[in-house]
């Protein structure tokens, strides 16, 4: 029983990990688009903040200043985001898809002129990365059956941006239902109009959300390359800004159901990682390529079918324009 | 010139207007829709606003609440100089407005709602308190009942104006400006909102009430004001003035508010519907057992206030949608469930359908005028050959029936958004008329047509029916059904509800059976007669 239960703990601690970005993620999805723009630029986003946050980390051996470094990054360029499709009243989508695209190529050029190493910075080691909290006591209660290992292995032990992504949750429920921000930022995506009237600034309240967006998704991102892993690799963020999206979507754009989306969505990336090279009863080995397929073919499959119909905020993706 | 502290001082003497407009002038690019208006709206009172659509009666309240800005022009709000620059600076000097389109936010309650843009505070719950609190006070005051806990995408139409009465008081309003409120009210509502209005005005409140309705503007106002193409033509104090005098100063020339017409002598029933129910994607019924006769040479009005099932009667019997039960025929061919017939053999079989909202159905905004004209009828031999359209002929075509509909500017090569609601919905008809049909479905022929092209379309409808054709006017203006209809039945969630020979009907009546509740008003109604 020891065994199994330590591969379970060790399989939910793998999905905190994972989950840490798609958490961030999403909630900076949710809030831009409680405010009626879509970004779809949440990869892009994040892979502009990984590599910032591991140049900077790596040029200032610090952690703290690379995870600035990254919020910067992320920040402007949703503030790019929000010139195009606020400012402009651009394509949000064409605007999303364009900021992947060019960070997807920005990163690595700069990548080799700054470190030749094919579109890698160089590892990071000691200060430059966000070292893991061991929480008091933690060695201790180790060997106490059930308690021991959920304390020291599946709580303990993370670095201090995991614990930041969790707590997020909650801060990010308040500010939406029980702030005057939250009040406006809702009433932006629903019925701009009614903002406007009531003398607010739409645009200015699109622009807030849109930095918290960037602030959210450069957490993200410097995560990837300064808490997760060590160092930035080319594309690091392999779709995560999608299917954080998808989580989104799945928990209807509210906080807590979105949590426990992007835990699901963690989850089957923390399973495929267990699952590869192992003897399955009857199936034999899977496939490597199947495992790592799974957690986007159950995207599908939930967003097709599972979670009935998803209501977006009215105004979501509509350029605001006064009526004449 | 003095200057007063408030906008309701009612101090000795002349007290300043609540608002004064000097030499307002707004363009839009092409367009001079306000051109040196002046307006003095004195205070406590009701003031009314007329003109015709794009008179640019409410591009003026859109400067006056800070929605636009004025190219030049003076605002004075109680007797001071008061730039209005956003709908903040309107709010702060105490100007509230109710749009046409309410601007409201589905998804939250009327709380909510009402709270938006002026919280009290960075958090939301101390402010709530204090509004529930202050909400209960205006509704005691002005007769405001609403539920603020009620999600507002769950209330009647009604009941949202309040809530945006409620929203412009609970800021502190003492200049209330209405546009077009009673467009989606039964006559019974806009009563209650005009007592509503009246006990606003007891308290001081200044009401300017901006509308198209004539009968509106001589019930309640004290004054009115006149536009006419983006300039105030007129001013007077109301009891002084009369319908004939201000559709007359509308429109600038002599109009017939009502239509002349004979007795009708109806044929043959050439449509008949039989029990027809709809239930939409959403599994709600929209139609339930409609079962109604249309015979030749008769108007039968649909009368209702507008989402009771006009809209989805009219896309049935046009077979837009088959119906989800029961049948109909058109001359000889059943229809139902089963055995639907698609629009165009609808028109096949002679009937022509002029749709409600021509903007999404009846014209294609971004093709020409010519295009517009034959939508639907395209596969005719004298527009199309084998394969390419017949352009000129086509052209000429719309030429003659620009002609004899008065379709300004007469020129077919304009796209179809370029012209005015009047001029576009005479284009649509034009297009259908002009096929001669024996039935002709016709949803909202006027709406936001001006006063010059509705007496052109009624007799266009009334020179049909004398032809014999079978009309079936679908409207949400009482008046019109009631000028127009031989037979006015009243639908209401669905159902039909009533029916009244044109001879006796009675606006209150069919007023009161449009929000169903026509049976105790039959009984009130004998006794008062008796």
């Amino acid at each position: 029983m020891g065994e199994d239960f330590l591969l379970i703990i060790l399989t939910f601690d793998a999905t905190i990990r994972v989950s840490v970005p798609l958490i961030l993620a999403a909630l900076a999805g949710l809030i831009v688009e409680r405010s009626g723009v879509i970004d779809i630029g949440l990869e892009g986003k994040m892979l502009a903040a990984a590599f910032a946050a591991a140049a900077a980390a790596y040029a200032t051996n610090s952690a703290w200043l690379g995870l600035g470094a990254g919020i910067v990054a992320s920040v402007l360029l949703a503030l790019l985001h929000g010139f195009a499709c606020i400012t402009h009243r651009g394509n949000q989508i064409v605007s999303g898809v364009a900021i992947n695209i060019l960070v997807s190529g920005l990163t690595v050029l700069l990548g080799i002129s700054w470190f030749s190493l094919g579109g890698q910075t160089p590892p990071l080691t000691g200060d430059a990365r966000f070292k893991s909290l061991t929480f008091p006591g933690a060695e201790a209660v180790r060997d106490i059956p059930v308690l021991g290992p959920i304390y020291s292995e599946l709580l303990s032990g993370h670095n201090i941006l995991v614990y930041l992504a969790f707590l997020t949750v909650p801060m990010v429920w308040w500010l939406v239902y029980r702030t005057r921000f939250g009040l406006r930022l809702r009433a932006t995506g629903e019925n701009p109009a009614a903002v406007d009237t009531a003398g607010i600034s739409v645009i200015r309240m699109r622009y807030l959300a849109l930095i918290l967006c960037g602030i959210l998704c450069g957490i993200a991102g410097s995560y990837f390359s300064t808490g997760h892993g060590a160092g930035f690799l080319r594309e690091m963020t392999a779709g995560k800004g999608f299917i954080a999206l998808a989580a989104m979507i799945f928990g209807k754009w509210r906080p807590v159901p979105v949590l426990f989306a992007c835990l699901l969505f963690g989850f089957l990336d923390a399973i495929a990682i267990r699952l590869q090279g192992v003897e399955l009863p009857l199936i034999g080995e899977m496939p490597v390529q199947f495992i790592q397929a799974l957690p986007y073919i159950l995207t599908v499959v939930l967003l097709a079918g599972f979670i009935g119909r998803a209501i977006a905020p009215k105004a979501s993706g509509v350029p605001y324009v006064k009526e004449h | 010139m003095t200057v007063a502290g408030g906008a309701t001082s009612s101090g000795t003497g002349h007290p300043a207007p609540a608002i004064q407009l000097r030499g307002i002038n707004k363009r839009f690019s092409p367009v001079h829709a306000n051109r040196d208006v002046n307006l003095v709206v004195p205070a406590g009172t009701i003031h009314g606003i007329v003109g015709e659509n794009g008179a640019g009666k409410s591009t003026l309240m859109s400067i006056l609440y800070g929605f636009y800005q004025a190219d030049s022009g003076v605002i004075e709000v109680g007797g001071q100089v008061c730039p209005i620059n956003s709908p903040e600076d309107a709010l702060a000097a105490g100007i509230g407005m109710v749009h046409q389109h309410f601007m409201l936010v589905d998804v939250f309650s009327v709380l909510e709602n009402i709270l938006l843009g002026a919280e009290g505070g960075p958090l939301l719950a101390p402010g709530m308190a204090a509004a529930r609190k202050e909400i209960a006070r205006l509704e005691a005051d002005y007769g405001l009942e609403v539920d603020p806990d009620a999600l507002v995408g769950d209330l009647a139409v009604g009941l949202r104006q309040r809530v945006e009465l409620l929203k412009a008081l609970y800021r502190g309003a003492n200049i209330l400006i209405l546009d077009e409120p009673t467009g989606v009210l039964t006559p019974q509502e806009a009563d209650r909102l005009f007592e509503i209005l009246r006990a606003m005005r007891d308290r001081g409140v200044t009401v300017i009430l901006i509308t198209h309705k004539l009968q509106e503007i001589m019930a309640i106002t004290d004054n009115v004001s006149v536009m006419r193409a983006g300039q105030m033509v007129a001013h007077r104090e109301t009891a002084q003035t009369t319908r004939e005098e201000l559709a007359e100063l509308m429109v600038g020339r002599k109009v017939l508010l009502r239509v002349e017409k004979s007795v009708a002598a109806p044929g043959d029933a050439l449509l008949r519907a039989d029990g027809l129910s709809l239930i939409d994607a959403a599994k709600v019924t929209r139609l339930d057992g409609v079962s109604l006769d249309l015979r030749a040479g008769e108007i039968v009005g649909i009368a209702g206030v507008t989402g009771n099932g006009q809209s989805e009667l009219l896309e049935v019997l046009s077979g837009i949608l088959p119906p989800s039960r029961g049948r109909f025929t058109v001359h000889d061919r059943a229809i139902d469930q089963d055995h639907p017939c698609t629009p165009e053999e609808m028109r096949d079989l002679n009937l022509a359908h002029v749709p409600e909202d021509r903007q999404r159905m009846g014209m294609i905004s971004a093709f020409a005028a010519w295009e517009t004209a034959i939508l639907g009828y395209h596969c005719d031999p004298a527009y199309t050959g084998p394969i390419l359209l017949k352009t000129n002929a086509i052209i000429d075509d719309t030429d003659g029936k620009m002609a004899r509909f008065d379709v300004r500017p007469a020129d077919p090569q304009l796209t179809s958004d370029s012209f005015s609601g009047g001029n576009q919905q005479k284009l649509v008809l034009a297009r259908e008329i002009e096929r001669q049909p024996d039935i002709l479905l016709v949803g909202q022929p006027t709406r936001g047509v001006d006063i010059g092209a509705i007496e052109f379309i009624h007799q266009q409808l009334i020179d049909m029916r004398d032809a014999g054709c079978a009309v079936l006017l679908v409207s949400v203006e009482l008046e019109e059904i009631l000028s127009l209809s031989d037979r006015i039945l009243v639908m209401f969630e669905g159902r039909i509800v009533g029916e009244v020979a044109a001879a006796d009907a009675d606006a209150r009546i069919i007023g009161l059976m449009m929000a169903n509740a026509h049976e105790k008003a039959e009984t009130e109604g004998a006794a008062a007669h008796g």
